[in-house]
């Protein structure tokens, strides 16, 4: 019997939703006799989320999403003995319900240009062999035999490489620096603190392709001339601390870390650094107080971490996603990454979509991408018909884009213009059943939550206009709340020490910029016209459609609702509490918001 | 596992491992195996088990891949190849004593074994 396998299963994004799917799988191929010819791979992430557990059979490219162990024995039995595809688990178009076979075909797919992605879901993150395989260690290789570090780093200037972490600053002139300065003893670190509520490409890279962020950091090393090197990840993201510390483990194992490395008798090694999670701990200096043992607070960058860094040595430190893009650029040239992107911002973003959006998950896409390009091509649109009403990016200190801007290419540069930002990527999508008021109201709490306090503007000033925006959403703000609102706002950005709170305010000046009407209409309207705020609607029951079939009225927590079994019930709003059960289940639209 | 102590080290070790990904790596050639109850009654599997094999042995780079019934059952096994943009040629009747054959004139010396081709099709 043949030794090579014919084909290949890549089974991604599991989760929870069906544990028991891949030994059912094994088991399976096993009892049909294929498992000397089919292969079964667990492997990391496909970005596609929403639609897991999914799986990618190779080489014929066919794509099966919302898998449940009851669909083995006829996947297998049609797909893989007979070859056959099965319509019924293939991915439906969510406006036109075509069913797409082939992942190459899918929209979600096909729009984009997985750079930082490019091993995602592709290889099993736990085989080291495998990354060998697709392309593993061919830069540094390239690097080590034939490229001074002065060639690395004018390489990475001229591809135009900017840190993936959020600032963008360019990489090539980072190494630079951490090159020039003096010291013996020098590190360079990998951030791989993930700290935005909805965002989670980091993890989703350190569990899905580790290695490549261990070359990226091995080239690193030998530019600059360091020796060590650590991961810093905070401990309760599990699936990258395991995935993270296996591949250190096996790179040290093939000697690609350790002492001379390939015979070069360059020397590197990685320590992973765990830390309690926060979100001002991706913060640079922060970061390097936490490698250290410290408490995560930034310092004053008096001097930079180029010079003085993690115990006041040169270090480097980059994103996971940085890291990782630096061997493809090696391995596939700078013209060639200079040339995707726009005239400032090169390569390619990953986007997390979240919120009101068909396909939830992690998009890679040129970087100058429209935003209706992204809802609605990547991400396949609003969910439910519902309108488009904004975008909100770069995590929780990101700001909202409105309809009008559907048409911008989103770079570092026109992001910031709009008073929003690139940050990490991470994009949260409202329909017209969204508040923007009450998501920046959100978004302030969370970054109230984890200001280190450090700062008087930004624990105080962020605490202010908190309260100032949960008065408005309780309908006892005043017009001349959105002044003291914008001044406060720019006092915080133009005072504070670190990117938290130079950045905390976006959320509620850009929707002051975009959406003024709607603060407008919850002042001096007492309305909140997305039916959001709890305190400005009324839900009531429309006569007409309600069937009275009671389904409401057993729901109700508060028995606010009243009527007799086929007649038209009402709701007592004194007793309501405006949970919404009733809206949400009732199946004849008869529950409205007021 | 051994250390890598050189660059010469490291391309070996790839060059291994890159078979067992084979189905997942770009290919110009495919060869496809009817695999409809019609195919596996007439013994598609064995056919495609000599495939592999013969694959294997001679190192040749190709995927193997099955389709359901395309409608010709008096002639199954039937087996496609297709190389880069060249005709999908149809072999029928196919046992596993031809495969060796099939193999070494179609694939390494790139001439169409014409008395066992059933059809043609466009690429």
């Amino acid at each position: 019997m043949a030794e090579q396998y014919r084909a290949d299963v890549l089974v991604s994004c599991v989760h929870d939703r069906a544990p028991d799917f891949i030994p059912a799988l094994e088991a399976e191929v096993k009892r049909r006799g294929l498992e000397e010819e089919v292969r079964v791979v667990e492997a990391g992430c496909r970005g596609f989320c929403s639609m897991g557990p999914v799986i990618l059979i190779e080489p014929d490219g066919i794509f099966y999403v919302g898998l449940e162990s009851a669909d083995v024995p006829e996947l297998v039995e049609e797909t893989l003995v007979k070859g056959r595809v099965v319509e019924r688990l293939t991915y439906k178009e969510p406006t036109t319900h075509a069913c797409i076979s082939y992942c190459r075909d899918i929209p979600f797919y096909n729009k984009q240009e997985r750079i930082v992605l490019r091993h995602c879901g592709m290889i099993d993150p736990e085989s080291i062999e495998e990354y060998i395989a697709v392309d593993g260690y061919q830069a540094l290789s390239k690097v080590l035999m034939s490229m001074t570090p002065e060639e690395v780093i004018e390489e990475l200037k001229k591809s135009g490489l900017r840190g993936r972490g959020g600032a963008g600053f360019s990489t090539g002139r980072k190494w630079e620096a951490a090159r020039e300065v003096e010291g013996e003893i020098k590190y360079v670190l990998a951030n791989g603190d993930e700290g935005d509520p909805n965002c989670f490409m980091d993890r989703a890279l350190m569990e899905a392709d580790p290695y490549s962020i261990l070359e990226g950091m091995t080239i690193g090393a030998y530019t600059i001339g360091a020796h060590q090197g650590f991961v810093y990840i905070p401990f309760e993201h599990t699936g990258s601390v395991r995935s993270m510390k296996n591949a250190i483990q096996q790179a040290q194992e093939y000697g690609l870390l350790g002492e001379d490395i390939l015979g070069s008798g360059f020397d590197f090694d990685v320590e992973l650094r765990l830390g309690a999670h926060s979100f001002v701990g991706g913060e640079s200096t922060a970061l390097m107080h936490a490698v250290e043992g410290k408490v995560s607070e930034p310092r004053p960058k008096h001097y930079h971490t180029t010079e003085k860094g993690v115990w006041d040595r040169p270090s480097c430190l980059n994103n996971v996603k940085t890291w990782n893009i630096v061997p493809a650029i090696i391995n596939r040239g700078a013209d060639w990454f200079a040339s995707i992107g726009t005239e400032t911002s090169k390569g390619t973003q990953v986007f997390s979509l979240a919120g009101k959006v068909n396909n939830v998950g992690l998009a890679e896409v040129p970087m100058g991408i429209t935003v209706q390009e992204l809802v609605f091509d990547v991400g396949g649109g609003v969910p439910e018909g519902r309108e488009f009403k904004a975008l909100q990016i770069g995590g929780p200190s990101g700001g909202f884009l409105p309809t009008d801007l559907l048409d911008m290419p989103m770079d570092y540069e026109t992001l910031a213009e709009a008073g929003s930002m690139m940050g990490t990527g991470g994009v949260v999508i409202l329909d017209d059943r969204s508040c923007v008021v009450d998501t920046a109201r959100y978004f302030l709490d969370f970054l109230r939550d984890e200001s280190c306090g450090k700062c008087t503007s930004c624990r105080e000033g962020i605490r202010r206009m908190l309260e100032i925006l949960t008065r408005i959403t309780e309908g006892e703000g005043e017009l001349e709340d959105l002044d003291t609102l914008e001044r406060l706002g720019r006092v915080v950005k133009a005072v504070s020490l670190c990117g938290l709170g130079k950045t905390a305010p976006n959320p509620v000046l850009s929707t002051l910029r975009y959406f003024r009407d709607e603060y407008v209409a919850h002042i001096v309207d007492h309305k909140c016209p997305a039916g959001v705020c709890k305190a400005l609607i009324e839900y009531y029951i429309d006569e007409e459609k309600c069937t009275g079939c009671g389904l409401c009225l057993r729901k109700c927590p508060q028995e606010a609702i009243s009527g007799e079994k086929k007649e038209p019930h009402v709701i007592d709003s004194e007793l309501c509490i405006r949970c919404g059960v009733c809206f949400d289940v009732c199946r004849f639209d008869a529950v409205g918001v007021r | 596992m051994p250390k890598l102590k050189s660059l010469e080290e490291l391309q070996k070790l790839r060059q291994q491992l890159q078979k067992d990904i084979k189905a997942r790596a770009d290919t110009s050639t495919t060869i496809t195996v009817g695999m409809g109850t019609c195919g596996i009654a007439a013994g598609a599997r064995e056919v495609m088990h000599a495939i592999l094999a013969e694959l294997e042995a001679r190192a040749i780079d190709a995927h193997v891949t099955t389709v359901g019934c395309i409608g010709m059952c008096s002639r199954e096994p039937l087996v496609d190849i297709q190389q880069g943009d060249e005709p999908r040629v149809t072999y029928g009747d196919v046992n596993p004593e031809m495969v060796p054959r099939l193999i070494e004139e179609h694939l390494v010396e790139g001439n169409v074994v014409e008395e066992w081709v059933v059809g043609r099709m466009e690429a």
